[in-house]
């Protein structure tokens, strides 16, 4: 990491609950295209992060390949990264997250990535509700392959060379909750406010979170013709709530107004409050959600924020009834039978 | 009852084999013949005689025809025979085309509707009315199909001269504590036994005579050594998909951990086993679990090899470990999925794109089997790198005898991995710097507190410090070290066993041909051709695998693929003397029989 020198002492940065300024959850410099929307996602990850008071060594972060799954290593330097295979991620999630129960993941993935080659994997990692906060860095192109269309594209919509898309788009959100996801939201990189809460809220829950936020790409896909760029997200940006979430520790003094404002308990005791501004949206309404969801595309507009939450369903670490202590802390003790026992398992060969 | 039923005498008149016979018993699959079979094999087995067992079984659920045979070998040997000297017919769809293959000789026992006995004259018949005495011993008409196998044990029986008490106590044995089904089978059985003495005579031509070779011996398949050889090692992620051959291999696993892995205190599970969405998937948890710290494993064959390989070579270049047991069938493509091969040969030593090269075991009995999957485990944590155990379907799904298990004392090697205190103390780490020497980095684990020790892992070009970074001189300075490492690894891994004639003629197998090769070589001798036999155990070759080649003036490589996959994997480690390398090849889909071996070396011989 580089730092400059200046020649008077900057005043003191604030500090977290643990003590840490909102530096060292930072990474390293981005190689990104300079506006590129992921590394707006990667800014609210780190301003989430110092927030939320994440004890960096527990983080890991997981990625595939794209530019998106690049941006793991531009935050959190504290936390191990794991930059794998194209559409993969979910995989590396789940095995890591299985070794150790105690570790705190982010995956970061592309819409190529997670709606193309990896859709399998995607399916399988929200079926099983593996303890991970998903993140898909939505720009409807491959960016790092030079712009074609990808999985989430919408039909008819333009890139930069004129060819046109002929396919319907998949929805990430959608298709999480009817695979059951507890946690699905929809956010735009360029509302930072909304993302920052989305994240901060997914820092507490417990299973699988898939946020689908569309981050425009710059260089391939922010042209007039595209639903995807900044200036057409903007226009068609629905949030559907002020969020507010309170970690467990302040829930004492925070006072949430009463009224309008629904709130959802995680079992570790934080809270969303949820004030909603989309008439009759209901984020507890598997089924509601979903109508309102799919009656917002057919109007082209992005409903966003926190789509659906369930916060009770068991985590994977859980339904395998897995020991409290990582896996990985288990000593030879416990793990290797005994001779007494290979002998017992010798004589029912006989 | 007809008068067909006359004494069965074998046709030549040649001396009784005493315990030196092969049986062949051919069914419909799924008809439960699978049980009646291990029964036979195991009362064999416990009257002290050495036998083993193939099940050559179609890839279909029931319905299509299967073979077992069972060997009986006073001298030990277990390898595949060709040549029967006893079938016993109950498939309709096979019968004719079972007398036509059929050896001179052999004995016939057959279903009696299939009149069997018209079609050659040099065999000796015994028909018997199944369907009479199974609706006389067994009352209950939906169990008449599963009972009726038992009834051949019970005539075969009383014409080997085995003990029926051995049999009851083999059928005990199988069906483990089903009081029920115990005492239908022994009925069946016995009803068979009596059945035949009442109405055959006594042949002369194979007998079991007690023995006492396989005291203290345990019966076991190759997919279940290696299970328990993951449980004595303490594997605690366990990601697969299921497939043929190997999918027995972790179902067993499965078993076990019920019993052995639960932390006594909380009931909890020690082990995470998740059956994936498919193998690459099952290679990702494999390896960012091992990533993480835990030891980890899946158990596949060739085609799910062939999906994992993305994933390896990722394994390979980030460092992360993990065991990879390859039960291998024979391809290419779904090919016979039922049937062994050893062609994964050179998919397993390089699996990937680039360059890329792999830690391989090839266990060649169930110890081994046990062994090395016990020692997988630590290689893969000690090299930080895709291990492969490499066995087949022969090895994996068939019957073996063996001695039991010695238990694995030597503690777990967990590798070169930093904890908090060695990470503060550390002045200048960088995962993949090579401070040994010997190629192996150390790493840290994800979680570790204290604020050092953090990397980033990634498929792209990095450099010592784990950075993004696409100089050549970096990029050269990973992959050399890791073809350091893979140097290292020739001192760690199982260097081969040799069974030594006397010759400057080498005979060189892995795996599964092991038993037959141990024959052909008796064989070979017996005609006059000493032989020097290495048993290769492990990818990278040892310095004694080195030698033996220099010294050699020619080299049988036997194994079984038709391209010569081992043998060329010699020619490119030794060019210079790459002409040495002679293919014996075996395959067909059935285990390598020690007659193949015998004749492509005499020809070659010869030559
Ligand atoms: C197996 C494989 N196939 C193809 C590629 C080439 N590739 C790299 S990134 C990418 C698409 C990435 O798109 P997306 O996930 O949307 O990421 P973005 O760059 O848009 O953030 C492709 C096809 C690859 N790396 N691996
Ligand atoms: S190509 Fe597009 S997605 Fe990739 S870094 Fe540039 S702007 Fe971002
Ligand atoms: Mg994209």
């Amino acid at each position: 990491m580089t730092t400059t020198t200046s020649a008077t002492p900057a005043p003191a940065a604030p500090t977290n609950k643990l003590g840490f300024t909102k530096q060292d959850y930072v990474g390293s410099k981005s190689t990104l295209c300079a506006g590129c929307g992921h590394d707006a996602i990667t800014a609210q990850l780190i301003n989430a992060a110092f927030e939320s008071n994440l004890e960096g060594h527990r983080v890991t972060k997981y990625s595939g390949i794209g530019c998106s799954s690049k941006t793991p290593a531009y935050f959190i330097n504290q936390g191990w990264g794991f930059n794998s295979v194209h559409g993969r991620m979910p995989s590396i999630a789940t095995g890591a997250s299985l070794a150790n129960r105690t570790l705190i993941n982010i995956g970061v993935s592309g819409d190529g990535d997670s709606m193309s080659i990896g859709m399998g994997q995607f399916v399988h990692a929200v079926r099983r509700n593996v303890p991970m906060i998903y993140i898909i860095e939505d720009n409807g192109v491959y960016g790092l392959t030079k712009g074609q269309f990808s999985a989430t594209a919408d039909k008819g919509s333009h890139l930069k060379s004129g060819a046109v898309n002929d396919f319907p788009p998949i929805d990430p959100c959608t298709l999480a909750i009817e695979l059951g996801c507890g946690f699905v939201a929809r956010s735009f990189s360029g509302n930072p406010k909304q993302l920052n809460a989305i994240l901060k809220a997914a820092f507490a829950y417990q299973g699988t979170v898939v946020i689908d936020v569309i981050s425009p790409c710059v260089t391939f896909n922010n042209h007039d013709a595209s639903t995807r760029s900044y200036k057409h997200v903007k226009d068609h940006d629905f949030p559907l709530h002020d969020l507010g979430f309170i970690q467990y520790s302040e829930v004492e003094q925070v006072d949430i107004p009463a009224g309008e404002t629904e709130v959802v308990t995680f079992p570790d005791g934080s809270k969303v409050a949820i004030k909603a501004i989309h008439e009759g949206y209901e984020p507890t309404d598997r089924f509601g959600a979903m109508k309102a969801i799919h009656e917002s595309m057919a109007k082209g507009e992005f409903l966003t924020g926190l789509l659906y939450i369930n916060p009770t369903q068991p985590p994977l670490p859980e339904v395998l009834n897995l020991v409290d202590e990582p896996l990985t802390t288990l000593g030879e003790d416990l793990l290797k039978p005994s001779p007494a026992e290979l002998d017992k398992i010798m004589q029912a060969l006989m | 009852m007809t008068a067909a039923l006359a004494a069965p005498s074998p046709v030549g008149g040649a001396k009784t084999r005493i315990n030196d016979f092969s049986i062949q018993v051919a069914t419909v699959n799924g008809s439960g013949s699978q049980t009646a079979n291990t029964v036979l094999l195991r009362a064999i087995f416990q009257m002290g005689v050495f036998v083993s067992g193939k099940n050559l079984f179609p890839s279909n659920i029931a319905g299509l025809p299967t073979w077992f045979t069972i060997r009986a070998s006073a001298q030990g040997y277990v390898a595949r025979k060709a040549s029967n000297e006893m079938l016993i017919l109950m498939n309709p769809e096979t019968a004719k085309e079972d007398i036509a293959k059929a050896d001179p000789g052999a004995l016939v026992i057959y279903d009696e509707p299939l009149q069997l006995d018209k079609l050659r004259s040099d065999l000796a018949y015994t028909p018997v009315p199944f369907q009479k005495l199974v609706t006389a011993s067994c009352p209950e008409p939906k169990l008449h199909k599963l009972v009726k196998n038992m009834i051949y044990v019970g005539v075969a029986a009383r014409l080997l001269g085995i003990d029926m008490e051995e049999v009851k106590k083999a059928i005990a044995k199988q069906l483990k504590g089903k009081t029920k089904a115990i005492e239908l089978n022994q009925t069946a059985c016995m009803a068979g036994y009596d059945w035949a003495m009442e109405n055959l005579e006594d042949q002369d031509h194979i007998k079991v005579v007690r023995d006492d070779k396989t005291q203290g011996l345990i019966i076991i398949d190759g997919n279940e050594a290696c299970a328990l050889g993951a449980l004595f090692a303490g594997v605690t992620v366990v990601g697969w998909y299921p497939i043929t051959p190997a999918s027995s291999l972790v179902e067993t696993f499965i078993e076990y951990a019920e019993e052995y892995r639960k932390d006594p205190k909380t009931g909890k599970s020690t082990v995470a086993i998740v059956q994936m969405e498919d193998e690459l998937a099952s290679a990702g948890v494999v390896l960012s679990a091992g990533w993480a710290g835990a030891r980890s494993m899946t158990s596949t064959a060739g085609p799910g090899i062939s999906l994992m390989s993305e994933f390896i070579g990722l394994g390979y270049y980030v460092e992360a470990p993990g065991v990879f047991f390859n039960v291998a069938r024979t391809g290419p493509s779904t090919g016979l999925p039922t049937r062994t091969q050893q062609s994964d040969v050179e998919l397993c030593a390089k699996c990937s794109h680039g360059d890329t090269l792999h830690v391989n075991l090839y266990p060649g009995n169930m110890e081994e089997c046990f062994q090395f999957a016990y020692d997988a485990f630590d290689l893969a944590e000690r090299f930080q790198t895709p291990i492969f155990v490499v066995t087949d379907l022969d090895l994996g799904m068939q019957n073996w005898a063996s001695k039991p298990f010695a238990y694995p004392a030597k503690p777990y090697d967990r590798g070169k991995v930093l904890n908090q205190q060695q990470l503060a103390d550390m002045k200048d780490w960088g995962r993949y710097k090579d401070v040994d020497g010997d190629g192996i980095c150390y790493r840290s684990l994800p979680g570790t507190p204290g604020g050092k020790g953090s990397y980033f892992t990634r498929g792209s070009g990095h450099n010592a410090y784990a950075q993004y970074s696409e100089k050549p001189e970096d990029y050269l300075e990973v992959m050399n070290r890791l073809r350091k490492k893979y140097e290292t690894a020739k001192a760690h891994v199982p260097g081969p066993v040799f069974r030594n004639l006397g010759s400057d003629k080498g005979v060189l197998a892995f795996g599964s041909s092991d038993p037959a090769v141990v024959e052909a070589q008796d064989l070979l001798a017996a005609q006059g051709l000493k032989t020097d036999y290495l048993r290769l155990r492990a990818l990278p070759f040892t310095a004694e695998v080195d030698a033996y080649v220099k010294e050699k003036q020619v080299v049988y490589v036997v194994e079984q693929n038709r391209d010569g996959q081992m043998a060329n994997l010699f020619r490119e480690t030794y060019p210079e003397h790459a002409t040495k390398f002679k293919s014996v090849l075996h395959f067909d889909g059935y285990a390598i029989d020690a007659k193949s071996i015998v004749d492509q070396i005499t020809a070659f011989e010869q030559k």
